[in-house]
Formats: C-alpha cells, structure tokens, sequence
C-alpha cells in the first residue's frame, strides 16, 4: 500500500503485554493503511486484539503493555513521540469514541462544559466562543434543543444521547481520523441505526477517516467500505466490504459469516399444559409521597398478561428499560409485583417468600452478564452444585458432584475444569457454567435474560444450540428476553413485544416478524435486519 | 474426595485441573512488589522475635541489675575492667569485711578481705557478692593461720547489654522484644476483634438492609459519639487495670469503621448478578451472606485489616503513654517511647531503639498493606 494516500499507516505493530502468567501476545505484527475519508472496520471476536490497536494508535496501552513497529500518521511515527508532541495529535487530529457512554463523561459537570473544555485546552477558545462552537456541535450531532440539553448532567440523559454527546466531543477539533471502538454495543438497536447514520452523514460532511472496531458483521455490512478481519491478534483477510462478504477466503471469515443465528421454532400446540400464567401484573418501584419524602413512584411493568405452555419459548422484545427484566424477574418473585401469577395450576403470587423455596427449584433463571453472574471466589463445581446444597440436601456429598460433573458435561465443558474458577474462563464457557447452574435442578421453566448479549456471535450460536437441545430434551419452557431481534427470530415461537412497561404487540414469531402492526415493532425490525437500507439514505 | 466422584465416567484423577484462584494471582503478584515482600519478611522476623525472643535472651525483661543503672549500649561485656572493684568494695562493705588487696585476671577474681569485727570470717559472706549480678563460682578460703582473715576468688559472670540498660538497670533490648509481644498482641487480638464483629455486622446490615441497616448504623453512629478516652478509663476503673480490656476496649472501637466499610462493599456486591442468581436459587440469605458476600469481602477485609493493625499498635502506645495500658514492669512499645523521651538528653539510645522498632514495624506493615491492595484489585493485571 503507498504511504502518500493514507492518513494512517501501521507497519507490523506488536502489541505485548506482561502479565503474571507470562507475557501475552496480543498483536502480532499488524500492518493497515486507512486513506483519507474512509470507512474501515476492524472485525473480530473479543481477544482478538482489535481494540489494543486502537489503543496503540493513541499512546494508551495500559501499563503493562508494549508496542512496537510503525505507526505512521500522515508520515510521522507516532508511536515513538514524546508524550508532549503526542498529546499535540491525539484529541485533535485522532480522536477516540468508547464503548460505554455511561461511564466515559464525567458525572460531575454539564454536558456543554464538557464539550467547551477541549475546545479552550487545544484551541485557547473564549468562553462565549466555546460555548457557541459547543451548541454548533451539539446541532451537528443532531441533539434536540442543544440550548437546554447544554446545562444538562450526563445522568439525565440516555445512553444514545451520551453516545452523541462523546462523538461531539471527539469532533471537537475537527479530526482526520475517528476511531470508534464498539461505540453501539451498549445501545439499542434503534438507537444504534441512529447512531451509525450520524456517523456515516459525518464522514460525508467532513470528510474524516473512520475506524470502525466492532465484532457485528451487520453494522460492517451496512456500513464499512473496507475490512480487515483478525483473529487472535493477525489480520486474517482484508478487502472491500463486499469482497469480503461475497467471496470469503479464509476459513475464519466464512465461520464469522455463518455465525448469523438461524433456525426457527414451530409453535407449540394450543392444547399444550400451561405452566405460567400472569394476569394483569404490575410491578411499581420506589414508594408513594410521604412525609418529607417526594413521590419516587416509577411504573415498570402496567398490566401485564402472558400464557407461557410446556415447551414453548416466548420472546420478550424491547429497548433497554422498557421493563422486560422486570417482567422477568417478578414472574420468579424475584421482584415484588401484584396481579395473579399461577404456576401449574397452583396461585403463587400470595404465597409469602420463605415458603417459595420448594418453586425456586423448577423456576429457573440465567443472567446476561456471564462476568457478573459467577461468584469470582468459587470454583465452577461449587457454583453448580450450589443449588443441590439447598434443594436437595439429603444427596452426598459424592452423589451431589457426580449429577454436577454430569450436568457440566451436558451443557459442553470437560468435568476436569471442575476445580477452576470464573475468571480461568471465556464468556461462552461462563454462560456454560451459568447454563449448568440452573439446569442441575432441572427445572421446568427458565428466564433466560439476555443470555447472549454479551457473547461474540459465534459463541452465541453455540450458547443457542445448547438452549435448543436442553429445552428439547426436558420440553422446558423459556421466556426469553432479548434486544436482538436475530436472536429472538431464531428463539422463539411466541413474541412479545414491551415499551414503557406495557406490552403493546403479541403474537407468533413468524406472524410478528412479516407483519408488524405497530410502528415501534416495525422501526425495531428495520434496525435490526435493514440496516443497509437505512445507512443507504446517508 | 475427587477420585471417587471420577470413576463415574472413568478419567483419570490427572485430567482435573487445579484452578488458580484470585489469591493465588494476587500472592504471585504480591511477590512481585519488592517492598511488599521485604516488609513481609520483616513482619515475620519481628514476629519470631517477639515470640523467642524473650526466652532466648539472658535477661529477664524484669531482673534489675542495681549496677548497671543507665548503661550504654555496647557490643563488649560488662562489668568493665574498672566496675569491678567499686562493685567489689560495696557489696563487702555490705557484708561488713574490708577488702586488703584484689587481683583481677581476665575472668577471674582473687580478692582478700578481712572481717572488721574481732571475729572469724563467715563462710555465709559469699552470698553478699553473689548477689551483685558480676561473679559467679564465689568461694571463700579462711586462712588457718589467721580465721579473721580469707581469700575470695569468683568468676567474673560477663553481661552484654547490647542496647544499653534503662534507668532501673533492666536490659533494654529484652524489654523491647517484650513490649513487641505486647505490641504485635494488641495489634492481632483487637484487630482480630474489630474484623469478626465489623464484618459480621457490616454484612448484616448492608444486605438485609431497609429499615434494620437503618437501625444497625444509627446504633453504630451512637457508639461513635463515644468518647474513646473516657470509655477506657470507665472500663478501667471498674474493672481494674488490665491488658486483655484494653483489647477489648480498641477493638471494640475499631470494628465501628470496619462495619461501615463492610457494609458499603455488601450494598454494592448485593446488586450483582451473582447474588441475584443464588436468591433466584433460593439460597437463603445466611448462605449467601457466608458463601458469596464475605469471600468478596476477603480484598478490602484484607487490606484495611493491615493498615488497621498499626493504628490499633500507635492506640495502645497512646494509652500507654497516658498511663492506661500496660503496667510496669510490662511493658510496650508505648511505655518505652515515653520513658526515652524523659532522659532523652542524657541517653538517648532510651529514646532511638524503641522508636525505631515501632517505625520499621509501622513501615512495615503499611508497604504490605499497599502492596496487598494493589495485588488484591482485580482491575489491575
């Protein structure tokens, strides 16, 4: 690739890092070339290193890491220069959009500060000048009302409005170059199309690179013109978008393609036993006005109603905070609510919550974060066996590890890792374990919260297979609460669709998917599966 | 306990593989910081000290030696040449004899002596120089010729003083070794105190939580509004002096800090989902406070319980100082420190050797508890 057309330019970058266990090689001798006004995308799973490029393009490897090679920035090495002269590019000429836009502005000060203190740092702004070129910014990332949203806290506001307000920043002082590493990972999928459109009229306004990292082949698709594809710190293959897609060459590529989650659900039959019933549920956080204290009263979840029958798999679908965790949770009493909940036949909403332990056995659940949900200082055996230890305390000791080993062996891991603990292993395995825990009880019915929202998609579709051959095997019934409506697709036979708390469009998976009646379902499905449709408008 | 559950599918007992855990990260790391293990070691040593020490030496932290009142430190033995004949000449002056002539070799003595009385000499007087700390082997010869009359020859005993000796002639390094015990004693017991009521308590509290983590804390507030000094010298004058109710007394102000951290930590650990998952389990909440919250606990436990130890050491010294901890002739860090700053100005060493224990072991135990903090955070790998 000629120098003279690039912006960016790496040259065998190796990334390494020291840790206790040795040193890890993360990047081995990467070299891309990112010309001016092009959208690239860097795909690979987590640990793939694609995110420590980025870091190495920026100078901020954490501590224990180790860059080598070139990274020439229109000529310049940079990855040699002085902090000082370094500071002097990144923020100005490179900038950086994270992951988590709940935890990358500062919770302290305004949103308009924030966006005026780069401004004045590098280019010695009056206030009044910053402020306007800040409202300017604002309106270029489209937020409504800038004038009011300028004196708002990061905490007022939601996550695609934080994510613009990151991108404004990283705007700020008109860069070549924006690196965006997994920027709507955390984001609903209609905020994400947003996003991602925001993104693509930016880079035809101002002209400036983009360097996309993410791991979703969709939003590549849709919306990157060249991609490098890497795997445990090498690029596989790279190439145009639609090379790439079309005629892939590697076998890593070709797994990534086929990783898109397929399949279907036949319905269950009406004539079906139903195992969960609710009817009319309302679950109300926080307490009425009393003394001296305001009213906190939030609705979560307004007068719900949902059949769950033997073997059936019913979605929930919704954007983040539409209540369907709620829902979830209080269907297992894991949250107060009122309104009638029956399970086989017997009400259980009145039962008081010492006596519920003989139910926690056949009303499972399993959580999204496969990081979060493993107690960090027990072994995989104790995690699983924990629920023996509780419901079945008349098994021994020898009895009560063999139907654990057994149980990890059905959900796919060796029973030698019986020993390890969490952090020993990957997502997928975790959410293997966290599988294994609610299964060991066999249990009739299981919340899946997200299960696979954490996952890269070829673990997912792992994670999947699995659900499938366990809810085959034991005619389980799921309730599957998910955003990802490719998952959901493939999941469930029933779906739900929530907002704000209340359920505004139910029906059969097929049905649901080719007819939506309601607008919030169809702006979900073209989100999720049109995204190029979308981008195209740009 | 493994090997039986294995036959089940018939794998060897080699295929498990032994997990490393997060301590086992976090003492490799440990052992990476440099100053972390040298003030281990140090912690260690000083431990052994304090637990043998004592015994080893050859002083007892209470025998006075009424002839070495305020001696230097030195590395050579005592008496010095020129102590012995004053020393010699006191104590037979006690023993009403007059000294004619001595004659001192390099550990030995020859001295005659003769009675002041018209009277043959006792064999009892030997006594009198056995009792001066410097001879040993003391035998008297009553010359035939002339009972009033004898010769004495004794052993010189050698005595090393190596840091010196206090005011009342007690060997300063044994004293310091015993007050280390008594140091690194309150330091363990009230700490240990303070670490099983806090955690136990700060756990309760932030996971039942509602209006019993309400009453809990406001019954810690009310004991915080305690005044410390006043509560020591209540216990103390009820109870008489002494040091297991200064245990008691420290630790039971120090677990009021450890609670409210404790309970800090649980309100955050009960939102994660893997407390929820043990509650969708149905674990009950005894169990998921002792199988999930309190290992979680273990990192910041850990680390504020090294840097609670020496606050809990400078405590004791304070109230010793005051005159409300140990009694004489125990005696601790403290008690040391405040009787070297009384002579300060004429032996110093009374001053620099206690303090210079107490600061290595307040060093010590501080870079331990920084570098056990940094190897117990997870975020930094």
């Amino acid at each position: 690739m000629n120098t003279q057309t690039s912006v960016l330019n790496i040259q065998d970058l190796v990334v390494d890092f020291d840790t206790p266990d040795g040193v890890v090689h993360a990047v081995k001798g990467v070299s891309m070339a990112i010309a001016p006004g092009e959208i690239v995308a860097i795909v690979g799973e987590s640990g793939s290193g694609k995110s420590q490029i980025a870091m190495s393009v920026l100078g901020i490897l954490a501590s224990n890491g180790k860059a080598s090679g070139k990274i020439l920035f229109n000529d310049q090495d940079i990855l040699h220069l002085p902090r000082k002269e370094l500071n002097s590019i990144r923020g100005s000429k490179i900038s950086i959009i994270f992951q988590e836009p709940m935890t990358s502005l500062d919770p302290l000060y305004r949103v308009g500060e924030q966006i005026m203190e780069p401004l004045r740092a590098h280019k010695g702004l009056s206030r009044s000048e910053a402020k306007k070129r800040a409202l300017e910014l604002m309106r270029q990332v489209q937020i409504p009302d800038p004038e009011r949203r300028f004196k708002s806290f990061p905490n007022e506001m939601s996550g695609g409005q934080r994510q613009r307000i990151m991108i404004a920043l990283a705007l700020a002082n008109e860069p070549d170059i924006l690196i965006a590493d997994e920027p709507t990972t955390a984001l609903d999928v209609t905020t994400q199309a947003e996003i991602l459109k925001l993104l693509a009229e930016l880079n035809k306004q101002l002209g400036m690179s983009i360097v996309f990292i993410t791991h979703d082949l969709g939003i590549v698709e849709a919306f990157a013109e060249r991609v490098y594809v890497m795997q445990s710190g090498e690029v596989k293959e790279f190439g145009s978008t639609n090379a790439i897609f079309k005629t892939p060459k590697t076998e890593y590529t070709k797994t990534l393609l086929d990783a898109e989650p397929e399949g279907a659900k036949e319905p269950v039959k009406k004539t079906q036993d139903i195992v969960l019933e609710t009817e009319k549920m309302d679950v109300v956080y926080g307490h009425a006005p009393r003394f001296l204290q305001k009213d906190t009263r939030f609705h979560a979840v307004k007068d719900t109603s949902l059949r769950l029958h033997k073997g059936q798999t019913i979605g929930l679908v919704g954007e983040s905070g539409s209540g369907k965790s709620t829902l979830g949770r209080a269907l297992l009493r894991l949250t107060e609510s009122t309104g009638k909940i029956v399970y086989l036949g017997n009400n259980i909403d009145k039962v008081p919550l010492k006596s519920l332990k003989p139910l926690r056995e056949e009303l499972q659940m399993v959580f999204q974060d496969p990081y979060g949900s493993l107690s960090p200082r027990m072994t995989v055996l104790n995690i699983v066996e924990e629920g023996l230890q509780t419901h079945k305390p008349q098994l021994s000791k020898v009895e009560r590890q063999k139907l654990s080993l057994s149980t990890l062996e059905k959900v796919g891991l060796d029973p030698s890792v019986r020993n390890r603990f969490p952090h020993e292993f990957s997502g997928g395995q975790r959410q293997r374990i966290a599988i294994a825990r609610a299964m060991v009880l066999q249990p009739k019915v299981v919340v899946l919260d997200e299960p696979t929202s954490a996952l890269d998609r070829t673990v997912q579709k792992e994670v999947l297979e699995l659900l499938r051959s366990l809810q085959s095997e034991f005619s389980l019934s799921y309730i599957f609460i998910s955003h990802d409506l490719a998952v959901i697709k493939v999941m469930a036979d029933y779906v739900m669709v929530m907002k704000n708390g209340k359920i505004i469009e139910e029906g059969v998976t097929q049905e649901i998917f080719e007819r939506p009646r309601q607008n919030y379902t169809k702006s979900l499905i073209t989100s999720s599966f049109n995204l190029k449709e979308l981008l195209s408008e740009v | 306990m493994t090997e039986t559950v294995l036959t089940h599918d018939n794998k060897p007992s080699e295929g498990v593989v032994k997990g490393r855990s997060l301590l086992d990260t976090a003492l490799l790391r440990l052992k990476r910081n440099r100053a972390a293990m040298v003030s281990l070691w140090v912690i260690i040593g000083m431990t052994l000290a304090a637990i043998i020490g004592p015994a080893v030496s050859t002083h007892s932290y209470d025998e006075v030696y009424n002839h070495f009142v305020g001696e230097k430190p030195s590395i050579g033995a005592y008496p010095k040449q020129e102590q012995i004949t004053p020393i010699t000449e006191r104590a037979l002056s006690r023993a009403r004899v007059d000294m004619e002539d001595i004659n001192i070799s390099k550990d030995n003595v020859k001295i005659s002596v003769v009675n002041r009385k018209q009277e043959p000499l006792d064999p009892r007087i030997t006594r009198y120089l056995m009792r001066a700390d410097i001879f040993q082997n003391v035998s008297l010869e009553i010359l035939k010729a002339d009972p009033q009359r004898g010769v004495i020859s004794a052993d010189i005993k050698p005595l090393r003083f190596l840091m010196g000796t206090d005011q009342n002639g007690r060997d300063l390094l044994t004293r310091i070794l015993v007050s280390l015990r008594i140091s690194l004693m309150v330091g363990a017991l009230a700490t240990g105190v303070a670490l099983i009521i806090g955690v136990t308590y700060g756990a309760v509290s932030g996971f039942v939580g509602g209006n019993i983590d309400n009453l809990m804390m406001r019954f810690v507030d009310l004991l915080y509004s305690l005044p410390f000094v006043f509560f020591v010298i209540l216990l103390v004058v009820f109870f008489g002096n002494n040091i297991f109710l200064i245990f008691i007394a420290v630790g039971c102000i120090q677990w009021l800090d450890m609670a409210r951290i404790v309970r800090g930590q649980t309100l955050q650990l009960k939102q994660q989902e893997f407390v929820q998952a043990s509650e969708a389990l149905g674990v009950n909440q005894g169990n998921i406070i002792k199988r999930h919250i309190i290992p979680n606990l273990a990192g910041t436990v850990v680390v504020y319980m090294t840097l609670l130890i020496p606050r809990v050491i400078l405590l004791e010294s304070f109230l010793s100082f005051l005159g409300l901890g140990v009694q004489e002739p125990l005696t601790s860090l403290g008690v040391l420190i405040a009787e070297g700053a009384r002579y300060m100005r004429n032996d110093p060493y009374l001053l620099i050797f206690p303090a210079l224990t107490m600061s290595i072991l307040l060093f010590a135990l501080n870079f331990l508890g920084d570098g056990l903090r940094d190897a117990l955070d997870p975020k930094d790998r």
